[in-house]
């Protein structure tokens, strides 16, 4: 049985076990620093690490079968709650499944097990057992109506879970489907997914006892939540699906819904604030809850909150124009009367203002996992295409963005990937000449850092040969003096409208498409592209893009008479400078730039330069202000006359024909004045190139 | 007439070992699962005369198929034989106690499921 055949089955089985569970203790990892994951993705994990074990001991691989066993073990312990997870744990559980497909790898070379390096890492593992809670053994399903037999086919992880939602004092109900017999797996999945999206966790599935018509079966599902009965009832009901609560004697019997129970919140609703709500009143927070939790699940169209968003933003200039309208009264007519009164509310309608901005804004953010789930499939199907070995490792997929941006960075995010899969990595056999694994990594990380989210590809490949670009950018003219550019200046060559250094055009990452679109698509988003590139280490484009393009704070600088606006978040500080402060090195304009206790020399640039104002006379030695921003690690510092403070501005964006570099579009200050936004990351890239 | 075998697994690799161990018995037709939800379709169209189920399975577990074919009339009387590690302790004497005839631990040798399948199926192994 254990032929050459049987044992590529073992390989390849393990391969996607593990891989699974990788992807699984990254989905932990991006929640466990706040304490939370969900429990089912630690009990997939706990179950791979327990098909591991199965599998390894079928073929008589001691050490992968002992190492996987102590490995479930650990995992066991976690999944029952009889150890905390926390974030030493999880490292620990990366390395060693890293280790664990490093045994596999081995194997598959029909190398043997190192025994005593495994034993060596099994006591890690075991270490990481020290500290465990004992369980305190209770009876806490007393009081609990389940259905007599149901914990007899309950694992022991279930059951645990059954006791955590009850200790937790959730509601417990029971979802009782009929089902079709060809098609109950799809109808299964609906249920479950419209508990999970409602928050409940769905403890277990149980084909009903009760005897069903035939081709027909019946379904008991346990779940609990902290949603009421009535929630689940709106959202699940059905002809052939009925939701009951599963009584509980240490809870309180809520008010059923209805007419009573509306009656009942309403006069709660009149009752004079501050009463002490007490356990008694649990039923009647909940009939509370039940309103809001409704609309919770209403579906909008994007372009409805589109349009809110657009008379929030508005409504915020109109707030603020009112607002400077009540200074200036009480400027002149005193701190006293009509004016202070009149003062004091427009504060009010500003601050209520905000929050209203700030919960329409809430809606429109989405988790880039919905963006990360279909690469994972594309990626499948490149490799396959290619003739290569990749893994795609996603982090960070809870990351929000607004719903707007995460739309149109799925292009720009795959063609990257696809280029990444298709230049970056090398074929398998190339890989393991290099001494790396056959199998090459992409891995993406998402992460929020103050303003913006940063998106990083990358790969452990080839990297990007700068020797080549020079060779192409030569023979291509794409610029005027390639040897007198720097390394990194070399790399946004490929940024560069009709540069590909592919040798040839392959099916992938030809269709026309270079990255020059992608910069220009990352552009539109107001977002910025870097890279980072080792030879034969392999590359990471890293994507800065704003959270949000709605409403943004903005400072309104002042240049040769005309304002402008710059978005707040890609401004570091500003200073106001003496001009003998500017010097000039090759011909740009820079100066010392102190910030942290770090000086650096900060490239400056004039905005006249760039859109070409008229030149008024120098007015020499009079003040200066450098606005200096930051984006992804890169400075500049921008040269204006004047600051005109911070204002919320809704930015508009301008047609193509009137766009111009630098632009990011109009916006009104609300006094009938419409100036132009700048748009930060166009101007570091410009001063970049030496403008 | 052939006897009827349902294998609930959901691991590709230990079904195909399952089968090649099981090749050696004569007249025996195995319908493979991969998860419990294909089993709970392939028991109505089939009359199985014996059912081997792991526990740890992605949708329902195997204790929960246990215990739907022993409250069935017509699918009570078919010997169960959970397939486990010996960790899940707990949850074999939960299988045992809904039912199921016996369980056999991975890993295990070829010759010892033969020999439990045939017993169960009442089939003499060729010499």
């Amino acid at each position: 049985m254990k032929d050459d055949k049987a044992l590529q089955e073992f390989v390849s089985e393990s391969e996607e076990i593990i891989e699974e569970i990788f992807q699984n203790l990254h989905e932990i990892e991006g929640s466990i620093d706040q304490g939370r994951y969900n429990p089912e993705t630690l009990n997939a994990i706990f179950r791979g690490a327990h098909s591991m074990k199965g599998l390894a001991g079928m073929f008589g691989f001691e050490g992968i079968q002992s190492f996987a066993h102590h490995l479930e073990d650990l995992l066991d312990k976690l999944r029952l709650g009889k150890l905390t997870f926390d974030k030493p744990i999880l490292n620990r559980l990366f390395s060693s499944m890293e280790y664990l497909r490093s045994l596999v790898a081995d194997r598959a070379q029909g190398k043997a097990d190192d025994m005593a390096a495994i034993d060596e890492r099994i006591r890690e593992l075991q270490a990481m057992l020290a500290g465990g809670k004992g369980g305190a053994e209770s009876n806490p399903f007393e009081g609990v109506a389940l259905d007599p037999g149901l914990l007899g086919v309950l694992t022991e992880y279930e059951e645990y879970r059954l006791k955590t939602n009850i200790e937790q004092g959730h509601n417990l109900f029971r979802v009782r489907a009929t089902f079709d017999i060809m098609s109950f797996d799809q109808e299964l999945d609906g249920i479950t997914k419209k508990l999970k999206g409602m928050g409940a966790e769905l403890i277990t599935t149980l084909p009903s006892p009760e005897p069903a018509k035939e081709m027909e079966i019946k379904f008991d599902l346990v779940a609990g939540g902290d949603r009421p009965l009535a929630d689940l009832e709106a959202e699940l009901a059905a002809p052939n699906v009925t939701v009951t609560e599963i009584e509980q004697a240490s809870k309180k019997k809520r008010p059923s819904p209805g007419v009573a129970g509306t009656v009942e919140s309403f006069l709660q609703a009149q009752a004079p604030s501050g009463t002490v709500v007490d356990d008694d009143d649990a039923g009647r927070r909940d009939e509370a809850t039940s309103i809001r939790s409704v609309s919770k699940t209403v579906r909008v169209d994007i372009d409805k909150l589109d349009t809110i968003m657009n008379v929030v933003g508005e409504l915020v200039l109109y707030s603020s124009q009112i607002n400077r309208f009540a200074e200036k009264l009480r400027l002149e007519q005193g701190n006293t009367g009509p004016s202070a009164q009149f003062f004091k509310a427009s504060r009010a309608l500003e601050r209520k203002l905000r929050e209203l901005q700030d919960g329409v804004m809430d809606t429109r953010m989405v988790p880039l996992k919905q963006v990360f789930d279909k690469l994972q499939r594309i990626v499948r199907k490149i490799v396959q295409d290619v003739g290569k070995e990749a893994e795609l490792v996603i982090l960070g997929g809870e990351t929000e963005l607004d719903k707007l941006i995460i739309e149109d960075l799925g292009d720009p995010l795959m063609h990257i990937i696809r280029n990444s899969v298709d230049h970056g990595l090398e074929t398998p056999d190339e890989r393991e000449k290099a001494g790396k694994p056959r199998k090459g990594t992409i891995r993406i990380h998402a992460y929020q850092r103050g303003n913006h989210v940063n998106l990083e590809v990358e790969d452990d490949g080839r990297g990007i040969d700068r020797e080549r670009i020079r060779r192409k950018a030569r023979e291509k003219r794409l610029v005027d003096n390639v040897d007198a550019l720097k390394d990194d200046e070399v790399l946004s060559l490929i940024f560069l409208p009709g540069f590909s250094t592919a040798e040839k055009v392959s099916e992938l990452s030809g269709r026309g498409v270079g990255l020059d679109v992608v910069k220009e698509n990352i552009a539109q988003m107001r977002g910025l592209i870097n890279i980072d590139t080792e030879l034969g280490k392999g590359t990471k484009f890293t994507l800065t893009l704003p959270i949000t393009l709605a409403i943004i704070r903005a400072l309104i600088i002042e240049a040769r008479g005309r304002l402008y606006a710059i978005p707040l978040s890609s401004i570091l500080t500003s200073l106001m400078i003496e001009p003998r402060q500017i010097r000039t090195i090759e011909r740009r304009e820079v100066m010392e730039f102190r910030h942290q206790n770090a000086v650096q020399t900060l490239p400056l640039l004039r905005l006249e330069r760039i859109f070409d104002l008229r030149r008024d006379t120098a007015e020499a030695g009079e003040s200066l202000y450098v606005v200096v921003l930051e984006l992804a690690d890169r400075r500049l510092g921008l040269i204006v006359d004047r600051l005109h403070g911070q204002q919320d501005i809704v930015i508009k964006s301008i047609s193509d024909v009137l766009r111009t570099r630098g632009i990011a579009g109009a916006t009104d200050l609300g006094n009938q004045q419409t100036i132009l936004v700048l748009d930060a990351a166009a101007l570091i890239d410009e001063a970049a190139r030496g403008v | 007439m052939g006897k009827k075998l349902l294998v609930a697994e959901d691991s590709a690799t230990m079904r195909q070992l399952i089968v090649a161990a099981l090749s050696r018995i004569p007249d025996l037709e195995i319908v493979e699962c991969q998860s419990g939800f294909e089993a709970l379709k392939a028991i109505p169209r089939v009359r199985f005369d014996m059912v081997l189920t792991d526990i740890n399975m992605p949708d329902i577990n195997g204790l929960e198929l246990i215990g739907f074919l022993k409250s069935n009339p017509d699918t009570r009387n078919i010997p169960i034989v959970i397939i486990t590690t010996e960790s899940s302790k707990r949850d074999q004497v939960k299988g045992l106690a809904l039912g199921a005839s016996e369980y056999l631990i991975k890993p295990f040798s070829p010759e010892r499921l033969q020999e439990l399948v045939s017993r169960h199926l009442q089939i003499q192994l060729p010499q």
